[in-house]
């Protein structure tokens, strides 16, 4: 028996549907886990390249935004730990980088509130789009408390002044008996460790419900039957399959 | 670089100067400080914006375009 490899068709290119030829045992978790995931987000669903002439709007362009400057904020954050506070408060250079951290949050929370007012003045959760909207909620909270423990972070008497300010708040809800708002450790760890965690897998969860349903079409004009531009999809656009309005 | 971050500082020091406590405006049980105004303005304008400026597309690209 010849062993080629599946991916590489006879004149050397790689073919990747040809990657289908490899071995299957169907019984196993893996392969069950695989065929749902394939079926639900294949390759060109998961990074199209084209969308619905109603995405030629720059409202659509906030979410992405979102996701750039969060991607400026993990990356300076990464920076200012490698580097340590003496480096971030005193040298120039590290300024400079805690500067770009905090600019990149205000970035961040500038194009997200921009793009949850775009959301909701097109009732975007239409066409069981619910999930992409309860976790843009839930993204929205859990970073005004990654936002909240960095402010706590500073070290400085800005710092001081708010974490003094938030005990008495969080005491009166019981929750200080675990969540020290003046216990600095905790306080740095849930920022550069918890919270970034958290807000990174429900991003992730976020974009792939959008890509899972679809941009949602917009509310259809008056006179106009409520999606009949869109083959396969009800009024709201909840495409129950495979295709994906061109 | 610190001469950088003093030239970058003396200009913008000279054009917003921040060296006094925050001005706030007050409306009954609203607080708020002029700064975090102007940032919800700015956002106003923004999503307006958005919504009005035409974007360009690709032409000729399919029906659809
Ligand atoms: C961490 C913050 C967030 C990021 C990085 C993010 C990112 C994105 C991206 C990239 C898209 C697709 C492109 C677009 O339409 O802009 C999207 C869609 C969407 N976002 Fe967000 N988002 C965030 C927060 C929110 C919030 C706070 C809400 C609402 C409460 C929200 C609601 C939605 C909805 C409903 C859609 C789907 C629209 C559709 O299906 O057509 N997102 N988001």
């Amino acid at each position: 028996m010849t062993i080629t490899d599946p991916k590489i068709s006879s004149n050397g290119q790689s073919d990747l549907s040809k990657s289908a030829d490899l071995p299957e045992d169907a019984d196993q978790w893996t392969a069950k886990i695989r065929h749902v995931a394939v079926e639900a987000l294949p390759p060109q669903r998961l990074l199209p390249d084209r969308q619905p002439a109603y995405v030629a709007s720059w409202i659509y362009v906030f979410g992405v935004t979102t996701v750039a400057a969060l991607g400026v904020v993990i990356a300076t954050g990464l920076v200012l730990s490698i580097m340590g506070p003496n480096w971030w408060h005193v040298s120039s250079t590290g300024l400079f980088v805690n500067s770009l951290h905090m600019w990149s949050v205000e970035v961040f929370f500038f194009a997200m509130v921009i793009h949850l007012w775009g959301k909701f003045f097109m009732a975007a959760w239409r066409g069981r789009r619910r999930a992409t909207w309860i976790t843009g909620v839930i993204s929205f909270l859990v970073s005004v408390g990654a936002a909240f423990t960095g402010y706590l972070s500073q070290q400085n008497f800005d710092s001081q002044w708010i974490s003094t300010q938030a005990k008495d708040g969080i005491n009166s809800t019981g929750a200080g008996a675990i969540f020290n708002v003046t216990n600095f450790g905790q306080m740095i760890m849930w920022h550069i460790v918890l919270l970034p965690l958290v807000v990174v897998a429900l991003v992730g969860i976020h974009v792939l419900m959008v890509r899972l349903r679809g941009v949602v079409p917009p509310f259809a004009a008056k006179g106009e039957t409520p999606g009949a531009d869109m083959a396969g999809a009800d009024s709201d656009g909840a495409t129950s399959g495979a295709e994906v309005p061109a | 670089m610190q001469s950088i971050a003093l030239v970058v500082g003396t200009l913008f020091g000279s054009l917003i100067n921040l060296n006094h406590p925050g001005n706030y405006i007050h409306w009954g049980f609203i607080q708020m400080s002029y700064s975090n105004l102007l940032v919800i303005i700015l956002m106003v304008i923004v999503f307006f914006a958005a919504i009005l400026i035409p974007f360009k597309t690709h032409k000729n690209k399919g029906a659809d375009r």
